[in-house]
């Protein structure tokens, strides 16, 4: 569902070099983001509310992560694996169809 | 093709400009700052002339200058960029940056004085503080050296994958007019071909990112392979130093070019313009029946400790000349010589002389002075004290 560069969640692996060798020279990036799971930094986890969302996307551009998709019916969701909760999302949302919720843990 | 080199009367900055022409750098990003800056004043007019096809980067300081200069490297370019002193300390962070990322960037530094108070003349402290940024360091005795030594470094740094940084003296050399061979253009591209980079930020297809968070469990790794380059590039540099002088005419094998140490009690060992000098006096020191000789440093990063062995091993005494200190301790190649040798069964009487410093002459009647110093020093056994502020006014 959430891609980057091609690659999807499920096939995102940390990479561990065993030994120097196996490091790149230069400190490139060794993974993608994908597998960072940033989800769990999140105090207020943002809820679409489908009835009010008119699909103008503008959550989703505005996401910095990115962990808003969009859905085959075209309504949006969000990855909670990596929402980090900033909310920027539900202040964009012209409608106010996304709510931040205080998430028990 | 047959090499006959151009020779061209100029200054300490324009050898340094010609050979960035010459060594076809695609962009260059600096601040001006006295006395660097009739180098990039010489690039610029390249360019307005339509002489070279590089992208000059206007920048508002010299922190941004190696910023935009590591942003052009990562995507492949060979840069270029020149400053002094103050502009260097202000560039520190960013200095790190480049050889963190593994960027071969190649600057000219021109010696000068930190402030306060001011001051615009010639002092090594400016280059030697940056020791530690995993940068290499070539000091440049005349000006052919200055051109030669930015041609080979980007071929060095192109290889080991770490910036290099050519330093010249203020005005002794930057503004000082003197006869550089340069090398046809065709035989430059020979010499040094186009850049193959390690990585390139521009590869759109296969996206990726550099420089980011490394934990503890992986940072330990990407230092050591730094420190791995840096020793690696001691071979690189002889080899492309060989290389030049088959080439060109001028060998550059040594890291450390030295003369009459065979017979010598004791050397003069320094860096950079003042060895000129240096040269000079112990050639008239020698028809005056001293046994001296001389050891001047070219590669101050990577040091050369192997080569400082075989010289350390074969004399009684070496009298280091600092034109820089550090405070708290003593002269900065003093400190580097010292400590090299202290795991090795060499202990030839060490003294160091603070000289020069902000600029102050040094003359062939000093180093005549020193010899003489030396010469009691090596005859009595006894070093008097380790440090000697030659020049204080007392």
């Amino acid at each position: 569902m959430n891609t980057l560069f091609g690659k999807t969640k499920d096939e995102a692996k940390p990479i561990s070099p065993k030994s120097v060798d196996e490091y790149p020279e230069a400190p490139v990036s060794l993974g993608t983001t994908l597998v960072n799971f940033t989800g769990d930094w999140r105090t207020f986890m943002p809820v679409v509310d489908e009835s009010k969302c008119v699909k103008c996307y503008i959550c989703w551009k505005f996401c910095p992560e990115p962990a808003i998709y969009i859905k085959p019916d075209g309504m949006v969701a969000i990855d909670y694996d990596y929402c980090k909760g900033c909310g920027i999302c539900a202040n964009e949302c012209p409608t106010k169809a996304i709510t931040m919720m205080r998430e028990e843990k | 093709m047959e090499y006959k080199p151009i020779k061209k009367v100029v200054s300490g900055n324009y050898a340094a400009a010609y050979a960035a022409l010459h060594a076809k750098v695609q962009v260059v990003a600096a601040y001006p700052i006295t006395p660097q800056t009739s180098i990039i004043e010489k690039i610029a007019e390249f360019i307005a002339n339509g002489l070279a096809d590089i992208q000059y980067i206007p920048v508002e300081s010299e922190h941004s200058a190696m910023a935009a200069c590591i942003g052009a490297s990562a995507t492949g370019a060979r840069v270029f960029t020149a400053t002094s002193a103050q502009g260097l300390a202000l560039m520190h962070e960013m200095l790190h940056w480049a050889s963190g990322a593994r960027l071969p960037i190649v600057m000219v530094n021109v010696n000068r004085a930190m402030a306060p108070p001011w001051s615009v003349w010639d002092d090594q402290t400016d280059s030697l503080a940056q020791r530690d940024t995993g940068w290499m360091q070539f000091y440049a005795e005349n000006n052919q050296e200055v051109y030669d030594g930015v041609l080979m470094a980007y071929k060095i740094a192109e290889n080991v994958n770490l910036p290099a940084m050519i330093i010249e003296s203020a005005f002794i050399l930057s503004h000082t007019y003197d006869v550089v061979e340069m090398i046809p253009q065709e035989l430059v591209n020979e010499f040094l071909p186009p850049r193959k980079p390690l990585y390139s930020l521009a590869n759109f297809d296969e996206p990726f990112a550099v420089g980011g968070l490394a934990t503890p469990n992986d940072y330990y790794e990407f230092r050591y392979k730094i420190a791995k380059a840096m020793e690696d590039a001691k071979k690189v540099i002889k080899e492309v130093g060989k290389e030049f002088g088959e080439r060109f005419g001028r060998d550059y094998s040594e890291m450390i070019e030295k003369a009459y140490i065979d017979d010598a009690d004791f050397v003069f060992m320094g860096m950079g313009s003042l060895m000129g000098t240096v040269k000079e006096a112990v050639d008239l020191l020698r028809k005056e029946g001293y046994k001296v000789g001389y050891a001047k440093v070219r590669w101050f990063r990577p040091f050369p400790k192997e080569e400082l062995l075989e010289i350390a091993e074969s004399v009684k005494g070496i009298a280091v000349l600092d034109r820089n200190f550090s405070f708290g301790q003593e002269g900065i190649l003093f400190n580097e010589a010292k400590g090299s040798l202290y795991n090795t069964s060499a202990r030839p009487i060490m003294k160091n002389y603070i000289v020069g410093l902000g600029g102050r002459d040094f003359t062939v009647k000093d180093v005549k002075a020193i010899a003489e110093d030396m010469k009691k020093i090596i005859e009595s056994g006894k070093l008097d004290r380790e440090i000697e502020w030659y020049h204080l006014k007392r």
